[in-house]
Protein backbone atom coordinates (compact mmCIF):
# COMPACT_ATOMS: atom_id res chain seq x y z
CA UNK A 1 0.00 0.00 0.00
CA UNK A 2 3.02 2.26 0.16
CA UNK A 3 3.58 4.68 -2.67
CA UNK A 4 6.61 5.42 -4.81
CA UNK A 5 8.45 8.67 -4.50
CA UNK A 6 10.98 9.92 -7.04
CA UNK A 7 14.09 11.50 -5.52
CA UNK A 8 16.05 13.70 -7.89
CA UNK A 9 19.59 15.06 -7.47
CA UNK A 10 19.85 18.79 -8.17
CA UNK A 11 22.64 21.26 -7.62
CA UNK A 12 22.02 23.95 -5.06
CA UNK A 13 22.26 26.94 -7.36
CA UNK A 14 19.91 29.42 -8.98
CA UNK A 15 17.86 27.94 -11.78
CA UNK A 16 18.48 24.27 -11.11
CA UNK A 17 15.06 23.74 -9.58
CA UNK A 18 13.20 25.43 -12.43
CA UNK A 19 15.30 23.51 -14.94
CA UNK A 20 13.99 20.30 -13.45
CA UNK A 21 10.38 21.43 -13.14
CA UNK A 22 10.46 22.64 -16.73
CA UNK A 23 11.30 19.09 -17.81
CA UNK A 24 8.22 17.91 -15.94
CA UNK A 25 6.07 20.74 -17.31
CA UNK A 26 7.20 20.18 -20.89
CA UNK A 27 6.18 16.53 -20.58
CA UNK A 28 2.93 17.32 -18.80
CA UNK A 29 3.85 15.46 -15.66
CA UNK A 30 1.34 16.14 -12.92
CA UNK A 31 2.97 16.48 -9.53
CA UNK A 32 0.96 15.63 -6.46
CA UNK A 33 3.53 16.47 -3.84
CA UNK A 34 6.98 17.95 -3.67
CA UNK A 35 9.61 18.59 -1.07
CA UNK A 36 13.14 19.88 -1.28
CA UNK A 37 15.97 18.93 1.05
CA UNK A 38 19.27 20.66 0.64
CA UNK A 39 22.81 20.79 1.92
CA UNK A 40 25.40 23.40 1.02
CA UNK A 41 25.98 22.39 -2.57
CA UNK A 42 23.27 20.00 -3.62
CA UNK A 43 19.70 19.11 -2.91
CA UNK A 44 17.28 16.23 -3.25
CA UNK A 45 13.91 17.01 -4.76
CA UNK A 46 11.31 14.48 -3.70
CA UNK A 47 8.17 14.25 -5.75
CA UNK A 48 5.02 12.17 -5.96
CA UNK A 49 3.61 12.09 -9.48
CA UNK A 50 0.65 10.56 -11.22
CA UNK A 51 2.62 8.94 -14.01
CA UNK A 52 5.63 7.36 -12.42
CA UNK A 53 6.94 5.61 -15.49
CA UNK A 54 6.73 8.66 -17.73
CA UNK A 55 8.26 10.93 -15.11
CA UNK A 56 11.26 8.71 -14.48
CA UNK A 57 11.79 8.18 -18.20
CA UNK A 58 11.82 11.87 -19.10
CA UNK A 59 14.03 12.74 -16.14
CA UNK A 60 16.50 10.07 -17.15
CA UNK A 61 16.46 11.24 -20.75
CA UNK A 62 17.25 14.75 -19.62
CA UNK A 63 20.23 13.50 -17.65
CA UNK A 64 18.80 13.71 -14.15
CA UNK A 65 19.92 11.22 -11.58
CA UNK A 66 17.05 9.87 -9.55
CA UNK A 67 16.03 6.97 -7.40
CA UNK A 68 12.73 5.49 -6.31
CA UNK A 69 11.84 5.23 -2.66
CA UNK A 70 8.89 3.60 -0.92
CA UNK A 71 7.13 6.10 1.29
CA UNK A 72 3.90 6.15 3.24
CA UNK A 73 1.09 8.41 2.12
CA UNK A 74 -1.12 9.12 5.09
CA UNK A 75 -4.53 10.68 5.09
CA UNK A 76 -4.89 12.89 8.11
CA UNK A 77 -8.17 14.40 9.32
CA UNK A 78 -7.92 18.15 8.92
CA UNK A 79 -8.61 18.87 12.56
CA UNK A 80 -6.39 20.04 15.42
CA UNK A 81 -4.34 17.13 16.70
CA UNK A 82 -4.73 15.13 13.49
CA UNK A 83 -1.01 14.92 12.75
CA UNK A 84 -0.15 14.52 16.40
CA UNK A 85 -2.20 11.35 16.58
CA UNK A 86 -0.31 9.80 13.67
CA UNK A 87 3.05 10.72 15.12
CA UNK A 88 2.10 9.30 18.51
CA UNK A 89 1.31 5.95 16.94
CA UNK A 90 4.64 5.81 15.13
CA UNK A 91 6.51 6.95 18.21
CA UNK A 92 4.82 4.40 20.45
CA UNK A 93 5.98 1.59 18.17
CA UNK A 94 9.49 2.98 17.86
CA UNK A 95 9.43 3.97 14.18
CA UNK A 96 11.90 6.69 13.37
CA UNK A 97 10.85 9.19 10.72
CA UNK A 98 13.66 10.06 8.31
CA UNK A 99 11.67 12.91 6.80
CA UNK A 100 8.10 13.95 6.18
CA UNK A 101 6.28 16.56 4.19
CA UNK A 102 2.72 17.69 3.70
CA UNK A 103 0.76 18.23 0.55
CA UNK A 104 -2.70 19.45 -0.34
CA UNK A 105 -5.24 17.22 -1.93
CA UNK A 106 -7.75 18.57 -4.41
CA UNK A 107 -9.34 20.67 -1.68
CA UNK A 108 -12.66 18.87 -1.72
CA UNK A 109 -12.08 16.47 1.14
CA UNK A 110 -11.62 17.41 4.77
CA UNK A 111 -8.19 15.87 4.90
CA UNK A 112 -4.56 16.82 4.80
CA UNK A 113 -2.04 14.47 3.29
CA UNK A 114 1.43 13.71 4.47
CA UNK A 115 4.30 11.71 3.15
CA UNK A 116 6.42 9.82 5.68
CA UNK A 117 9.72 8.15 5.04
CA UNK A 118 10.63 5.48 7.59
CA UNK A 119 13.09 2.64 7.45
CA UNK A 120 10.45 -0.05 7.98
CA UNK A 121 7.72 1.07 5.60
CA UNK A 122 5.54 -2.04 5.94
CA UNK A 123 5.78 -2.15 9.74
CA UNK A 124 4.88 1.49 10.15
CA UNK A 125 2.00 1.10 7.75
CA UNK A 126 0.53 -1.81 9.73
CA UNK A 127 0.85 0.14 12.94
CA UNK A 128 -1.07 3.07 11.47
CA UNK A 129 -3.78 0.97 9.83
CA UNK A 130 -4.36 -0.92 13.09
CA UNK A 131 -5.14 2.42 14.70
CA UNK A 132 -7.63 3.34 12.01
CA UNK A 133 -5.42 5.72 10.07
CA UNK A 134 -6.15 5.84 6.34
CA UNK A 135 -3.34 5.34 3.89
CA UNK A 136 -3.06 6.63 0.33
CA UNK A 137 -2.42 4.07 -2.38
CA UNK A 138 -0.95 4.51 -5.83
CA UNK A 139 -4.51 4.40 -7.12
CA UNK A 140 -5.44 7.24 -4.76
CA UNK A 141 -2.59 9.33 -6.08
CA UNK A 142 -4.26 9.29 -9.50
CA UNK A 143 -7.41 10.80 -8.02
CA UNK A 144 -5.93 13.38 -5.70
CA UNK B 1 75.96 48.46 0.01
CA UNK B 2 75.51 45.05 -1.54
CA UNK B 3 76.86 42.09 0.41
CA UNK B 4 78.06 38.88 -1.17
CA UNK B 5 78.77 35.59 0.47
CA UNK B 6 81.40 34.58 -2.10
CA UNK B 7 82.06 37.76 -4.11
CA UNK B 8 84.85 36.21 -6.22
CA UNK B 9 82.32 33.71 -7.57
CA UNK B 10 79.12 35.73 -7.52
CA UNK B 11 80.63 38.62 -9.47
CA UNK B 12 83.00 36.59 -11.65
CA UNK B 13 83.26 37.52 -15.31
CA UNK B 14 81.12 35.56 -17.76
CA UNK B 15 84.35 34.15 -19.26
CA UNK B 16 85.47 32.89 -15.88
CA UNK B 17 82.06 31.34 -15.22
CA UNK B 18 82.16 29.62 -18.60
CA UNK B 19 85.65 28.27 -17.89
CA UNK B 20 84.50 26.83 -14.56
CA UNK B 21 81.44 25.30 -16.17
CA UNK B 22 83.42 23.74 -19.02
CA UNK B 23 85.94 22.16 -16.71
CA UNK B 24 83.39 20.91 -14.18
CA UNK B 25 80.99 19.57 -16.80
CA UNK B 26 83.71 17.46 -18.46
CA UNK B 27 84.70 16.05 -15.09
CA UNK B 28 81.11 15.44 -14.05
CA UNK B 29 80.17 13.58 -17.24
CA UNK B 30 83.10 11.25 -16.69
CA UNK B 31 82.12 10.74 -13.04
CA UNK B 32 78.57 9.82 -14.07
CA UNK B 33 79.72 7.56 -16.91
CA UNK B 34 81.98 5.68 -14.54
CA UNK B 35 79.55 5.36 -11.63
CA UNK B 36 75.94 5.47 -12.78
CA UNK B 37 75.07 2.51 -15.04
CA UNK B 38 71.54 3.83 -15.61
CA UNK B 39 72.81 7.09 -17.10
CA UNK B 40 75.67 5.43 -18.90
CA UNK B 41 73.14 3.24 -20.70
CA UNK B 42 71.23 6.37 -21.68
CA UNK B 43 74.43 7.88 -23.09
CA UNK B 44 75.27 4.70 -24.96
CA UNK B 45 71.77 4.65 -26.43
CA UNK B 46 72.30 8.21 -27.59
CA UNK B 47 75.73 7.29 -28.99
CA UNK B 48 77.59 9.69 -26.74
CA UNK B 49 80.72 9.03 -24.71
CA UNK B 50 82.51 11.33 -22.25
CA UNK B 51 85.04 12.12 -25.00
CA UNK B 52 82.32 13.91 -26.95
CA UNK B 53 81.81 16.42 -24.13
CA UNK B 54 84.52 19.06 -24.24
CA UNK B 55 82.58 21.94 -22.73
CA UNK B 56 79.16 23.54 -22.26
CA UNK B 57 78.70 23.82 -26.03
CA UNK B 58 78.46 20.00 -26.11
CA UNK B 59 75.84 19.84 -23.35
CA UNK B 60 73.01 19.42 -25.89
CA UNK B 61 74.46 16.04 -26.91
CA UNK B 62 73.66 14.52 -23.52
CA UNK B 63 70.38 12.70 -22.91
CA UNK B 64 67.80 14.18 -20.56
CA UNK B 65 66.88 12.85 -17.16
CA UNK B 66 63.24 12.94 -16.09
CA UNK B 67 61.48 12.34 -12.83
CA UNK B 68 60.47 8.92 -14.16
CA UNK B 69 64.14 7.99 -14.55
CA UNK B 70 64.71 8.96 -10.95
CA UNK B 71 61.74 6.93 -9.76
CA UNK B 72 62.88 3.97 -11.80
CA UNK B 73 66.21 4.25 -10.07
CA UNK B 74 64.65 4.09 -6.62
CA UNK B 75 66.27 3.81 -4.16
CA UNK B 76 69.92 3.74 -5.29
CA UNK B 77 69.78 3.91 -9.09
CA UNK B 78 71.49 7.23 -9.67
CA UNK B 79 73.84 7.05 -6.74
CA UNK B 80 77.40 7.81 -7.86
CA UNK B 81 79.33 7.44 -4.60
CA UNK B 82 79.61 4.52 -2.20
CA UNK B 83 77.10 4.81 0.62
CA UNK B 84 80.01 4.93 3.03
CA UNK B 85 80.86 8.37 1.62
CA UNK B 86 77.27 9.63 1.86
CA UNK B 87 76.18 11.40 5.01
CA UNK B 88 72.53 12.23 4.42
CA UNK B 89 69.46 11.71 2.31
CA UNK B 90 66.50 13.92 1.56
CA UNK B 91 63.49 12.99 -0.48
CA UNK B 92 60.55 14.37 -2.38
CA UNK B 93 57.09 14.02 -0.89
CA UNK B 94 56.45 10.96 -3.07
CA UNK B 95 52.84 11.88 -3.60
CA UNK B 96 52.82 10.52 -7.15
CA UNK B 97 54.28 7.17 -6.39
CA UNK B 98 57.78 6.32 -5.40
CA UNK B 99 59.78 9.00 -3.71
CA UNK B 100 62.87 10.41 -5.32
CA UNK B 101 65.80 9.88 -2.96
CA UNK B 102 68.62 12.40 -3.06
CA UNK B 103 72.01 11.53 -1.54
CA UNK B 104 74.63 13.89 -0.21
CA UNK B 105 78.28 13.57 0.65
CA UNK B 106 79.67 16.04 3.18
CA UNK B 107 81.09 17.98 0.22
CA UNK B 108 77.62 18.12 -1.37
CA UNK B 109 76.14 19.46 1.86
CA UNK B 110 78.88 22.11 2.07
CA UNK B 111 78.20 23.35 -1.44
CA UNK B 112 74.45 23.32 -0.89
CA UNK B 113 74.87 25.31 2.32
CA UNK B 114 77.03 27.79 0.37
CA UNK B 115 74.22 28.27 -2.14
CA UNK B 116 71.73 28.96 0.64
CA UNK B 117 74.23 31.26 2.37
CA UNK B 118 74.47 33.27 -0.85
CA UNK B 119 70.69 33.58 -0.90
CA UNK B 120 70.57 34.72 2.72
CA UNK B 121 73.38 37.20 2.21
CA UNK B 122 71.68 38.60 -0.89
CA UNK B 123 68.61 39.17 1.29
CA UNK B 124 70.78 41.18 3.67
CA UNK B 125 71.64 38.56 6.31
CA UNK B 126 74.88 38.83 8.30
CA UNK B 127 76.20 37.19 11.46
CA UNK B 128 74.30 39.85 13.43
CA UNK B 129 70.97 38.40 12.31
CA UNK B 130 68.54 35.97 13.90
CA UNK B 131 67.33 33.58 11.21
CA UNK B 132 63.93 32.05 11.82
CA UNK B 133 63.67 28.89 9.70
CA UNK B 134 59.98 28.00 9.52
CA UNK B 135 60.29 25.61 6.59
CA UNK B 136 59.57 22.00 7.51
CA UNK B 137 62.57 20.03 8.77
CA UNK B 138 62.95 16.37 7.93
CA UNK B 139 63.09 14.65 4.56
CA UNK B 140 61.92 17.89 2.95
CA UNK B 141 64.92 19.97 1.88
CA UNK B 142 63.52 23.38 2.88
CA UNK B 143 64.39 23.35 6.57
CA UNK B 144 67.78 21.68 6.24
CA UNK B 145 68.92 23.86 3.33
CA UNK B 146 68.19 27.23 4.90
CA UNK B 147 69.40 25.94 8.25
CA UNK B 148 72.77 25.09 6.71
CA UNK B 149 72.98 28.39 4.88
CA UNK B 150 72.14 30.30 8.02
CA UNK B 151 74.97 28.53 9.90
CA UNK B 152 77.43 29.44 7.16
CA UNK B 153 76.44 33.09 7.31
CA UNK B 154 76.77 32.93 11.08
CA UNK B 155 73.21 33.91 11.92
CA UNK B 156 71.72 32.78 15.19
CA UNK B 157 69.54 30.05 13.70
CA UNK B 158 66.11 29.17 15.08
CA UNK B 159 65.19 25.74 13.68
CA UNK B 160 61.54 26.22 14.58
CA UNK B 161 60.20 24.27 11.57
CA UNK B 162 56.62 24.73 10.41
CA UNK B 163 53.39 24.90 12.39
CA UNK B 164 52.25 26.24 15.74
CA UNK B 165 51.81 29.79 14.53
CA UNK B 166 51.38 31.41 17.95
CA UNK B 167 54.66 29.94 19.15
CA UNK B 168 56.32 31.19 15.95
CA UNK B 169 55.14 34.72 16.63
CA UNK B 170 56.14 34.52 20.29
CA UNK B 171 59.66 33.41 19.29
CA UNK B 172 59.92 36.17 16.72
CA UNK B 173 59.09 38.74 19.37
CA UNK B 174 61.12 37.26 22.23
CA UNK B 175 64.22 36.24 20.24
CA UNK B 176 63.99 39.19 17.85
CA UNK B 177 64.02 37.22 14.59
CA UNK B 178 65.18 39.40 11.72
CA UNK B 179 65.13 36.94 8.78
CA UNK B 180 62.21 34.65 8.08
CA UNK B 181 62.47 31.56 5.85
CA UNK B 182 59.27 29.67 4.91
CA UNK B 183 56.80 29.17 2.10
CA UNK B 184 55.19 32.38 0.83
CA UNK B 185 51.74 31.15 1.81
CA UNK B 186 52.90 30.53 5.35
CA UNK B 187 54.47 33.98 5.46
CA UNK B 188 51.14 35.46 4.41
CA UNK B 189 49.40 33.38 7.04
CA UNK B 190 51.82 34.59 9.71
CA UNK B 191 51.02 38.15 8.67
CA UNK B 192 47.29 37.54 9.01
CA UNK B 193 47.75 35.87 12.37
CA UNK B 194 49.78 38.78 13.71
CA UNK B 195 47.08 41.14 12.64
CA UNK B 196 44.48 39.04 14.43
CA UNK B 197 46.64 39.11 17.54
CA UNK B 198 46.67 42.87 17.33
CA UNK B 199 50.35 43.12 16.42
CA UNK B 200 51.57 45.72 13.95
CA UNK B 201 54.56 45.02 11.66
CA UNK B 202 56.63 47.46 13.76
CA UNK B 203 56.27 45.20 16.79
CA UNK B 204 58.07 42.37 14.97
CA UNK B 205 61.79 42.95 14.31
CA UNK B 206 61.79 41.05 10.98
CA UNK B 207 63.51 42.86 8.12
CA UNK B 208 63.61 40.30 5.31
CA UNK B 209 62.19 36.97 4.28
CA UNK B 210 63.22 34.20 1.88
CA UNK B 211 60.21 32.43 0.51
CA UNK B 212 60.12 29.48 -1.88
CA UNK B 213 58.90 25.94 -2.60
CA UNK B 214 55.77 27.26 -4.28
CA UNK B 215 54.84 29.79 -6.93
CA UNK B 216 53.84 33.26 -5.80
CA UNK B 217 52.96 36.49 -7.52
CA UNK B 218 54.26 40.05 -7.32
CA UNK B 219 50.93 40.93 -5.76
CA UNK B 220 51.55 38.40 -3.02
CA UNK B 221 55.05 39.77 -2.50
CA UNK B 222 53.54 43.20 -1.98
CA UNK B 223 51.01 41.83 0.53
CA UNK B 224 53.64 39.93 2.52
CA UNK B 225 56.02 42.89 2.56
CA UNK B 226 53.27 45.12 3.87
CA UNK B 227 51.88 42.67 6.43
CA UNK B 228 55.28 41.80 7.91
CA UNK B 229 57.11 45.07 7.27
CA UNK B 230 59.92 43.28 5.40
CA UNK B 231 61.57 42.80 2.02
CA UNK B 232 60.43 39.49 0.54
CA UNK B 233 62.84 37.48 -1.64
CA UNK B 234 62.21 34.45 -3.82
CA UNK B 235 64.35 31.31 -3.80
CA UNK B 236 64.27 28.34 -6.19
CA UNK B 237 65.37 24.77 -5.88
CA UNK B 238 64.46 21.12 -6.25
CA UNK B 239 65.29 18.10 -4.14
CA UNK B 240 66.67 16.52 -7.30
CA UNK B 241 69.28 19.30 -7.49
CA UNK B 242 70.00 19.40 -3.72
CA UNK B 243 67.17 21.63 -2.53
CA UNK B 244 66.56 25.37 -2.17
CA UNK B 245 69.35 27.65 -3.31
CA UNK B 246 69.68 26.61 -6.95
CA UNK B 247 68.69 30.21 -7.67
CA UNK B 248 67.97 33.19 -5.45
CA UNK B 249 66.78 36.76 -5.62
CA UNK B 250 68.97 39.77 -4.91
CA UNK B 251 68.18 43.33 -3.86
CA UNK B 252 66.92 44.05 -7.40
CA UNK B 253 64.00 41.66 -6.75
CA UNK B 254 63.67 41.03 -10.46
CA UNK B 255 64.42 37.38 -11.15
CA UNK B 256 66.61 34.81 -9.44
CA UNK B 257 70.35 34.45 -9.99
CA UNK B 258 71.25 30.86 -10.78
CA UNK B 259 74.32 29.59 -8.95
CA UNK B 260 76.12 28.97 -12.21
CA UNK B 261 79.30 27.64 -10.69
CA UNK B 262 77.22 24.63 -9.58
CA UNK B 263 74.35 24.46 -12.05
CA UNK B 264 74.08 24.95 -15.79
CA UNK B 265 70.64 26.05 -16.91
CA UNK B 266 69.10 25.53 -20.34
CA UNK B 267 65.69 26.32 -21.79
CA UNK B 268 64.22 23.72 -24.12
CA UNK B 269 61.08 23.34 -26.16
CA UNK B 270 59.17 20.71 -24.17
CA UNK B 271 57.73 19.24 -27.39
CA UNK B 272 60.73 19.10 -29.72
CA UNK B 273 63.31 18.99 -26.87
CA UNK B 274 65.44 21.48 -28.79
CA UNK B 275 67.51 23.97 -26.85
CA UNK B 276 66.10 27.47 -27.24
CA UNK B 277 68.10 30.71 -27.35
CA UNK B 278 68.42 32.89 -24.27
CA UNK B 279 65.29 34.93 -23.61
CA UNK B 280 62.94 32.25 -24.99
CA UNK B 281 60.15 30.83 -22.93
CA UNK B 282 60.40 27.09 -22.42
CA UNK B 283 61.12 24.27 -20.01
CA UNK B 284 63.95 24.77 -17.57
CA UNK B 285 66.65 22.07 -17.61
CA UNK B 286 69.47 21.85 -15.08
CA UNK B 287 72.81 20.09 -15.01
CA UNK B 288 74.48 19.82 -11.61
CA UNK B 289 78.21 20.05 -12.25
CA UNK B 290 79.62 19.82 -8.74
CA UNK B 291 77.41 17.31 -6.97
CA UNK B 292 79.16 14.09 -6.06
CA UNK B 293 76.66 11.61 -4.65
CA UNK B 294 73.68 12.45 -6.85
CA UNK B 295 75.09 14.13 -9.94
CA UNK B 296 72.16 14.74 -12.20
CA UNK B 297 72.67 15.77 -15.82
CA UNK B 298 70.15 17.66 -17.93
CA UNK B 299 67.25 17.28 -15.55
CA UNK B 300 63.91 18.33 -16.96
CA UNK B 301 62.26 20.38 -14.22
CA UNK B 302 58.95 20.76 -16.12
CA UNK B 303 58.95 24.38 -14.95
CA UNK B 304 58.24 26.86 -17.73
CA UNK B 305 60.62 29.77 -17.47
CA UNK B 306 62.73 32.42 -19.21
CA UNK B 307 66.47 32.95 -18.67
CA UNK B 308 68.11 36.35 -19.00
CA UNK B 309 71.73 37.32 -18.70
CA UNK B 310 71.81 41.02 -17.92
CA UNK B 311 73.83 43.47 -15.94
CA UNK B 312 72.18 43.39 -12.55
CA UNK B 313 72.16 46.36 -10.20
CA UNK B 314 73.36 44.05 -7.42
CA UNK B 315 76.61 43.40 -9.26
CA UNK B 316 76.14 39.63 -9.58
CA UNK B 317 76.96 38.16 -12.95
CA UNK B 318 74.98 34.92 -12.64
CA UNK B 319 72.25 34.48 -15.23
CA UNK B 320 68.72 35.18 -13.96
CA UNK B 321 65.61 33.04 -14.21
CA UNK B 322 62.13 34.49 -13.94
CA UNK B 323 59.57 33.10 -11.54
CA UNK B 324 58.34 29.82 -13.05
CA UNK B 325 55.35 30.67 -15.23
CA UNK B 326 53.71 27.27 -15.20
CA UNK B 327 54.41 23.61 -15.80
CA UNK B 328 54.93 21.60 -18.94
CA UNK B 329 53.09 18.70 -17.29
CA UNK B 330 49.81 18.84 -15.42
CA UNK B 331 51.33 19.05 -11.97
CA UNK B 332 49.87 21.67 -9.66
CA UNK B 333 51.69 23.07 -6.70
CA UNK B 334 49.12 23.74 -4.01
CA UNK B 335 50.21 25.07 -0.64
CA UNK B 336 53.73 23.93 -1.47
CA UNK B 337 52.62 20.36 -2.19
CA UNK B 338 52.86 18.72 -5.61
CA UNK B 339 49.46 17.55 -6.78
CA UNK B 340 48.76 15.56 -9.93
CA UNK B 341 45.20 15.27 -11.27
CA UNK B 342 45.81 11.53 -11.68
CA UNK B 343 46.06 11.18 -7.90
CA UNK B 344 42.68 12.79 -7.46
CA UNK B 345 41.24 10.55 -10.15
CA UNK B 346 42.57 7.45 -8.37
CA UNK B 347 40.85 8.40 -5.13
CA UNK B 348 37.57 9.17 -6.90
CA UNK B 349 37.51 5.82 -8.64
CA UNK B 350 38.49 3.97 -5.46
CA UNK B 351 35.60 5.56 -3.63
CA UNK B 352 33.13 4.65 -6.36
CA UNK B 353 32.73 8.07 -7.95
CA UNK B 354 32.96 8.82 -11.64
CA UNK B 355 36.11 10.08 -13.30
CA UNK B 356 34.20 13.16 -14.37
CA UNK B 357 35.74 15.74 -12.14
CA UNK B 358 37.21 19.19 -12.20
CA UNK B 359 39.91 20.64 -10.00
CA UNK B 360 39.49 24.29 -9.13
CA UNK B 361 42.48 25.94 -7.54
CA UNK B 362 42.23 29.46 -6.24
CA UNK B 363 44.01 31.68 -3.80
CA UNK B 364 41.94 33.20 -1.03
CA UNK B 365 43.67 35.54 1.41
CA UNK B 366 47.01 34.35 0.05
CA UNK B 367 46.29 30.71 0.81
CA UNK B 368 45.70 28.17 -1.94
CA UNK B 369 42.34 26.47 -2.00
CA UNK B 370 41.58 23.18 -3.70
CA UNK B 371 38.02 22.42 -4.69
CA UNK B 372 37.19 19.15 -6.43
CA UNK B 373 33.92 19.06 -8.34
CA UNK B 374 32.65 15.55 -8.91
CA UNK B 375 29.68 14.57 -11.02
CA UNK B 376 27.04 12.57 -9.20
CA UNK B 377 26.34 9.11 -10.64
CA UNK B 378 23.23 6.90 -10.38
CA UNK B 379 25.31 4.40 -8.39
CA UNK B 380 26.33 6.95 -5.79
CA UNK B 381 22.96 8.62 -5.49
CA UNK B 382 20.49 7.66 -2.81
CA UNK B 383 17.45 9.30 -1.28
CA UNK B 384 19.29 9.22 2.03
CA UNK B 385 21.01 12.57 2.57
CA UNK B 386 23.03 11.26 5.50
CA UNK B 387 24.45 8.48 3.35
CA UNK B 388 25.49 10.93 0.62
CA UNK B 389 27.13 13.14 3.27
CA UNK B 390 28.96 10.15 4.69
CA UNK B 391 30.32 9.12 1.28
CA UNK B 392 31.31 12.70 0.57
CA UNK B 393 33.21 12.83 3.84
CA UNK B 394 34.98 9.57 3.03
CA UNK B 395 36.05 11.10 -0.25
CA UNK B 396 37.41 14.20 1.51
CA UNK B 397 39.37 11.95 3.90
CA UNK B 398 40.67 9.85 1.01
CA UNK B 399 41.88 12.94 -0.85
CA UNK B 400 43.59 14.28 2.24
CA UNK B 401 45.49 11.09 2.86
CA UNK B 402 46.50 10.78 -0.81
CA UNK B 403 47.50 14.41 -1.39
CA UNK B 404 48.65 15.47 2.06
CA UNK B 405 46.51 18.58 1.87
CA UNK B 406 42.80 19.07 2.39
CA UNK B 407 40.37 19.54 -0.46
CA UNK B 408 36.76 20.60 -0.57
CA UNK B 409 34.47 18.25 -2.49
CA UNK B 410 31.43 19.56 -4.31
CA UNK B 411 28.95 17.13 -5.85
CA UNK B 412 27.61 18.45 -9.12
CA UNK B 413 25.00 17.37 -11.63
CA UNK B 414 25.91 14.81 -14.29
CA UNK B 415 27.41 16.31 -17.46
CA UNK B 416 27.70 19.70 -15.79
CA UNK B 417 31.48 19.76 -16.02
CA UNK B 418 32.48 21.74 -19.06
CA UNK B 419 33.82 19.59 -21.84
CA UNK B 420 35.76 20.90 -24.75
CA UNK B 421 35.77 18.67 -27.79
CA UNK B 422 34.38 15.89 -25.66
CA UNK B 423 37.19 16.11 -23.16
CA UNK B 424 36.41 17.43 -19.73
CA UNK B 425 38.36 20.48 -18.66
CA UNK B 426 40.16 19.01 -15.68
CA UNK B 427 41.94 21.93 -14.13
CA UNK B 428 40.91 25.50 -13.54
CA UNK B 429 43.67 27.44 -11.87
CA UNK B 430 42.35 30.84 -10.87
CA UNK B 431 45.48 31.89 -9.00
CA UNK B 432 47.25 34.91 -10.39
CA UNK B 433 50.90 34.06 -10.40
Amino acid sequence: MSIKQISVFVENKPGSMSAMTSVLAKNEIDMRALSLAETGDFGIVRIIVKDLYKATTVLKDEGYIHSLTDVLGVKIPDVPGGLNKVLNILEAKGFNIDYMYAFMGNGVTKHAYMIFRVEDVAGAQNALVEQGIHMITEADVQKL
Amino acid sequence: MEHYYQPEVETASPEQLKAWQDERLVKQVKHVWDNVPLYRAKMENAGVTPDDIKGTEDLHKLPFVTKDDLREGYPYGLLAKPLSECVRIHSTSGTTGKRVMAYYTQHDIDLWDDCCARALTAAGATNEDVCHVAYGYGLFTGGAGLNGGSHKVGCLTIPISSGNTERQIMFMQDLKSTILCCTPSYAAYLGESMKEMGLSPEQIPLKAGIFGAEAWSEEMRHDIEKALGIKAYDIYGLTELSGPGVAFECSAQSGMHINEDHFIAEIIDPETLEVLPEGSKGELVFTAITKEAFPILRYRTKDICVLKREKCSCGRTFIKMCKPMGRSDDMLIIRGVNVFPSQIETVLLNKGYSANYQIIVDRVKNTDTLDVHVEMTPEMFTDNMGEIDKRQKELVDGLRSMLGISAKVTLVAPKSIVRSEGKAVRIIDKRKI
